[in-house]
């Protein structure tokens, strides 16, 4: 997988310090702090209700928090909410259109809100949607619905892009569909913010993630990196008839445990190296395997270990 | 943004035609009421005998006028519950369009369909009520656009404060309907009780049909001054209130 590295020392698009957001007395999102940087895809992780969609509403203008300084391209979202508008395009969670309205015809409205739209034809051609140009809004599938969304918010060639929960509802192709299209956002030089409740859509999209739970930022950073920093757990699992295997495996210093059921052995152990001791250690002795496939932790497994819950509850 | 607003005005009143349905029961039912309530009645109607109530004989296009109005502003309240029920005020709003231009792109449209159907019903009824020469038909027009933009403000304000759009229709109904029977239209204000004279008078349909009445017969518009001021004011305050506690999503 190719990851664009950000260059840190590069002003941040978004800024995001100390946010706030009551609904009488239901604290939505509290104090959350982070920075987006120019050319990444950058997403707030969490369950449904933990407050990300609050969090990007406030950021892209839409809400106003109740304390907090946020700063996105340089301009207040609050006070420069219109010249905001003009640089950023916005894809809402679960936003509809009016049922009759065609493809087009969308398009060519959004197109007319902007000072510098881009080639609205063109776009619903990138976006897949040529044969569907003149459809209406309620006869599109969930994913073409989307695609329209995304290049309803493309129109305007924003510098930033915010996808709100973008594949929720879709079956896995669609959402693989969509998923090749926000890579094709990054490529072409823009920074997306989304927020998602998948842990697999974070995993393969992102450059990095806020982990966020009851309103909270739990934890910052690449998936990557997060997952090697609170689950450095490693699952080796072999079929191996070898019955010397499993103490010859126990020798292995960064191995914890080794299960043995009839010819399958599981090794854990922790540590980004664990593998390659198992490997060279079957080399060194010429044992003979059938099987052999590693487990590695995901950020559903460092969501659960930060939060002590599932992220599907 | 005026760009914006035409566009939006001009697709708006494309989709409404796409729903032939809507577009039956909006244009299509008061020009069948007219043109069966003319078979019907008959001849009477055209001489405007003395037999004939007055509500028939001199108010039939002032009743004719507001329940096209009425229907109007239900149309109006239901279609901005639906909008903002599924989520498409919330998408409007996250653009550079104005709040007030997405509300006045549907105002708009309902005004030009308010209009169309006004227009279809006066060429139906021709055949079976008589009107009288000198009726003036263009300040009846106005005054009529006039109070329908009035009465839109109310539409609004019913609008911003029902709960989901399966009871915006009948809220609507509950609110607007009753206030036609104490309009004046079919029994004169001053022989109500005071309680509903008190009601009458703090709602816009009163001064509405007596505008509207008043034009219809050929009286000025100065003798009106009072029902213009007072519609102006409704207007107004309508329109601030519903600024204040209009809800998008």
């Amino acid at each position: 997988m190719t990851r664009i590295i950000q260059d840190v020392t590069r002003q941040p698009v978004i800024h995001a310090a100390s946010i706030r957001k009551t609904y009488g007395r239901t604290i939505a999102v509290d104090e959350v702090s982070f920075d987006v940087y120019p050319g990444e895809i950058f997403g707030l992780i969490g369950p449904n209700g933990a407050g990300k969609t609050t969090t990007m509403e406030c950021v892209g203008g839409l809400r106003v928090p109740d304390r907090g300084l946020i700063s996105v391209l340089g301009l207040d979202p609050r006070r420069d909410v219109y010249a905001l508008q003009e640089r950023i395009g916005v894809q809402l969670q679960a936003a509809q259109l009016q049922k009759r309205i065609k493809v087009r015809e969308a398009v060519g409205l959004w197109a007319s809100l902007y000072r510098k739209p881009v080639d609205g034809d063109r776009l619903i051609e990138q976006l897949g949607l040529g044969d569907k140009r003149n459809a209406w809004f309620m006869t599109l599938s969930g994913g073409q619905k989307q695609r329209l969304f995304i290049a309803l918010a493309l129109i305007n060639d924003p510098e930033l892009v915010f996808l709100d929960e973008l594949t929720t509802g879709l079956d896995p192709q669609a959402r693989r569909a969509i998923w090749d299209l926000v890579r094709g956002i990054r490529q072409r030089g823009k920074t997306v913010f989304l927020t998602t409740h998948l842990m697999e859509e974070a995993e393969r999209l992102c450059d990095r993630v806020a982990i966020i739970d009851h309103g909270r930022v739990i934890d910052i950073g690449p998936p990557a990196e997060l997952v090697r920093r609170h689950c450095p757990e490693r699952t080796v699992i072999m079929v191996c008839e070898d019955s010397t295997a499993g103490e010859r495996f126990r020798a292995i210093p960064q191995v914890q445990s080794v299960n043995i059921e009839g010819p399958q052995l599981t090794i854990r152990g922790v540590g980004t190296d664990l593998v390659t001791h198992v490997i060279q250690c079957l080399a060194e002795h010429r044992m003979r395997v059938s099987d052999f496939r590693t487990e590695l932790p995901t950020l559903e497994d460092v969501f659960l270990k930060l939060t002590g819950h599932m992220i599907r509850e | 943004m005026l760009r914006g607003l035409w566009k939006l005005t001009w697709l708006e009143i494309k989709i409404f035609l796409r729903e032939p349905l809507g577009v039956l029961g909006s244009v299509g039912i008061p020009v069948l009421i007219v043109v069966v309530f003319g078979r019907v009645l008959g001849s009477p109607l055209r001489r405007a005998s003395p037999g004939v109530p007055r509500l028939l004989s001199a108010d039939l296009p002032i009743l004719a006028s507001f329940v096209i109005t009425i229907s109007t502003v239900l149309s109006l309240v239901a279609i901005i519950a639906i909008y903002r029920e599924g989520g498409i005020l919330r998408r409007l709003r996250a653009t550079p369009l104005r709040p007030y231009t997405i509300l006045t792109a549907h105002v708009l449209a309902k005004l030009l369909f308010t209009a169309v159907t006004l227009a279809a019903t006066l060429l139906a009824g021709r055949r079976y009520y008589s009107v009288e020469a000198g009726v003036p038909l263009v300040s009846f027009a106005l005054a009529l656009l006039f109070t329908t933009v009035s009465l839109l403000s109310m539409g609004f304000l019913i609008a911003s404060v029902v709960p989901t759009a399966r009871f915006a229709q009948p809220i609507g109904t509950l609110i607007l309907y009753p206030m036609l029977g104490v309009s004046g239209l079919f029994v004169p204000v001053a022989s109500l009780p005071p309680l509903l004279q008190a009601v009458a008078h703090a709602l816009p349909l009163t001064y509405a049909v007596s505008l509207l009445r008043g034009i219809w017969h050929g009286e000025g518009w100065s003798a009106h001054i009072g029902d213009v001021a007072a519609l102006s004011v409704m207007f107004l305050l309508f329109t601030a209130v519903s600024a204040k506690v209009f809800r998008w999503e």
